[in-house]
């Protein structure tokens, strides 16, 4: 096994909650992400999966820097991300690590040519791409992202949602980075393009080496760009394991419930499905319940659930710690059994 | 759970609402873009047709003309006709249209937090409708409110009709807005993305709710989305639409196991399954059309892989294949027959 290229511990980001207007006073704390590990190996896919609230976008944040973390620490190979920095080592991690956002109606500027958007980290990192030579990168990489290299010059208006999602994809890949964060990358877009985007995705990780942290909230796109999936809720990781562990051998009660939601296009299959229907909506994660957090909505819950929180870890079926952790891969639940048959 | 497996034994059930040959444009100063190109399809009494596509295709546009809400100007409806129980509504007078709003036809959102208004209580806004329609009295139909509230499954709905929108959950939202739509017992519900927003676990139990209620009611639901899996679970036919046309329509099992127009193909094979880890995804390349300038012929041939002359200058028109199966491309006996 190679070394991972980024290690997550125990990862925190509490939002606190204020009141009053001179006076702030803090009145709780929303536990975004709250206590998240996970390591990233070299040209990997990890999918991150989960509902609106679970955390994880705040995730992707911090793990940008864009938010500082309440507590926990990452390795980017092997070097702390979230000390005291100074601002080049700074720009060195953030050369190295990109992101993808959403929108791709919000997350490019409406003023600037896509050539100007594209060449604006050149900017930052003129060490990349000396100033001469950097329209002759930006439509390469307008090539590579499978845009018309002539196109420089338009506007973001100019292009539809999948085309933009391009821009944005060529705009991270401009430094050369290393990981590449994507965030929700192809929920805006129409199955067609949708589809058009993933593949695109899929070839430049081959053609360049990265690593993918791809969060999502389809399960059908995660896993087919995923080599390892964490499924979170409210704030913690509850499951994690290969795509086909998490896929075809879930044992945690909210993954099973997760996968069974997920509509099967497939009209012959209907009635036919065993189908787990959870009751009410995520709880607020300010104010988590105690214990296991999903016990609210989980048909397996007993007492020792609202007590003591499960600990991600591999378990037997029953939900036993597992004395040889070679085998199975981790789950956070008492009860946690393995269910064969949710996804056909 | 289709119309006819309910123990009616396929006697035919009354048509409910017939659209044939719509034709809706978007007038603006700088050009006319052409949104329906002569839309048809129906929907009969306790039956779920889903209409699918992409953005763009017109899908919501129909619905807007048949609920009598499309914005004028900028957009017109030019041609063809809406019969709701064989009653033309195109050229009927917005009292009557307003009267039947509710009343016989109703149509839930995807966004139900910008479609309740965020000043009223939810029970306010449900009871309106009672007060105003029914001529009750507010405490009666605040008391019925509350009861709508129960039937779309929200607990403690007495006290839950004092509270406003912002007060309730994504999914708690979507319900109250279905029991608003229902409040006067329409029987036709025109369903655009009402899951679209919602997180899978909610998405399912919003879905079976609505399936549940238009089988106790008998009520046509017309399901607008651009999800393969939800059209799976619960349409009875499916009419697919592209750059402003019905471009296949079938009966569920038929087009999922053997699409009859390229279209369709190609946007089962770009979903990525569940159920198995693909390589690559077959996607469709390139575009759906600028509807101001749509390509003359088939207006799917610049994206198709078999499109040949005659495609590039034949419309092709929505035919029938089979027993209720119609396509409308020009090789879609090719499509249908092959093994």
């Amino acid at each position: 096994m190679t070394e991972p290229i980024l290690q997550v511990r125990d990862l925190v980001k509490h939002f606190p909650v204020q009141q009053g207007v001179v006076f702030k006073k803090t009145i709780g704390h929303v536990r975004a992400v709250d206590g998240v590990s996970f390591d990233l190996n070299r040209g990997e896919t990890l999918g991150v999966v989960g509902e609106s609230g679970c955390g994880k976008s705040t995730l992707a944040q911090v793990l940008m820097r864009l938010e500082q973390p309440t507590s926990g620490s990452a390795l980017f190979e092997g070097a702390d991300m979230f000390g005291k920095k100074s601002a080049a080592e700074l720009r060195s991690l953030r050369r190295d690590m990109q992101v993808v956002l959403q929108d791709p109606y919000t997350s490019l500027n409406p003023r600037k040519t896509v050539g100007d958007i594209i060449g604006e980290p050149f900017e930052i990192h003129p060490e990349v791409a000396p100033k001469g030579d950097r329209q002759r990168r930006v439509q390469e990489l307008l090539d590579t992202v499978g845009l018309n290299p002539e196109h420089v010059r338009r506007y973001p208006h100019q292009f539809s949602g999948g085309q933009r999602q391009r821009i944005g994809i060529a705009r991270a890949l401009a430094l050369k980075p290393k990981v590449i964060v994507c965030d929700e990358p192809v929920s805006a877009l129409d199955v067609s393009i949708q589809a058009q985007v993933m593949n695109l995705l899929g070839e430049l990780q081959s053609e360049f080496g990265l690593s993918y942290i791809f969060i999502a909230h389809d399960l059908g796109v995660v896993r087919h760009l995923s080599d390892r999936v964490a499924v979170m809720y409210l704030g913690k990781v509850v499951e994690t394991g290969t795509e086909d562990q998490i896929y075809e051998h879930p044992q945690h009660p909210y993954t099973q419930a997760l996968l069974s939601s997920v509509p099967v296009p497939d009209p012959s299959l209907r009635n036919r499905r065993e189908t787990i229907r959870l009751s009410g909506d995520v709880p607020s994660p300010a104010s988590p319940p105690s214990g296991c957090r999903f016990r609210t909505r989980c048909w397996k819950a007993e007492d020792i659930c609202a007590e003591q929180q499960p600990e991600l870890a591999v378990r037997l079926d029953g939900g036993e710690l597992a004395p040889d952790a070679e085998q199975g891969h981790p789950s956070a639940c008492h009860f946690a059994e393995r269910n064969e048959h949710v996804v056909s | 759970m289709s119309a006819t497996d309910d123990g009616t034994g396929g006697s035919p059930k009354p048509r409910l609402l017939e659209v044939q040959d719509l034709h809706v444009e978007f007038r603006t100063r700088e050009a006319t873009a052409n949104v329906l190109n002569g839309v048809g399809y129906h929907v009969d009494e306790g039956e779920t047709l889903a209409v699918l596509g992409e953005s763009g295709s017109g899908k919501s546009v129909t619905a807007q003309t048949v609920m009598g809400i499309l914005d004028t100007p900028p957009g017109f409806a030019t041609a063809g006709t809406v019969r709701y129980r064989g009653e033309e509504l195109l050229s009927a007078k917005e009292e009557r249209r307003r009267e039947l709003r509710g009343e016989n036809m109703a149509m839930i959102f995807q966004d139900a937090l910008s479609a309740l208004n965020p000043v009223y209580t939810v029970g306010f806004q449900i009871a309106e409708q009672f007060r105003f329609r029914r001529g009750m009295s507010r405490k009666d139909a605040t008391a019925k409110a509350a009861e709508m509230l129960d039937l779309v499954k929200i607990p403690n709905a007495k006290q839950r009709v004092k509270e406003f929108p912002h007060q309730f959950s994504g999914g708690m939202r979507q319900r109250a807005m279905i029991a608003m739509s229902l409040a006067l017992d329409p029987d036709l519900l025109i369903a655009d993305e009402p899951t679209t927003a919602l997180d899978v676990t909610v998405q399912a139990q919003i879905m079976d709710l609505l399936d549940e209620l238009r089988r106790e009611r008998d009520m046509g639901l017309i399901l607008i989305t651009h999800d393969l899996g939800v059209v799976a679970e619960v349409a009875d036919r499916i009419a697919v639409m592209y750059a402003g046309r019905v471009v296949e329509e079938s009966d569920a099992e038929s087009l999922y196991k053997r699409p009859a127009h390229p279209y369709t193909e190609g946007l089962m094979e770009s979903i990525p399954r569940l159920d198995q880890k693909g390589e690559e995804l077959a996607s469709i390349k390139g575009l759906p059309p600028n509807l101001a300038d749509i390509p003359p012929g088939c207006p799917f041939h610049p994206r198709c892989h078999r499109a040949e002359e005659e495609c590039r200058e034949t419309v092709p028109e929505l035919h029938e294949l089979r027993a209720g199966r119609h396509s409308a491309c020009h090789f879609a006996e090719e499509l249908i027959s092959r093994d």
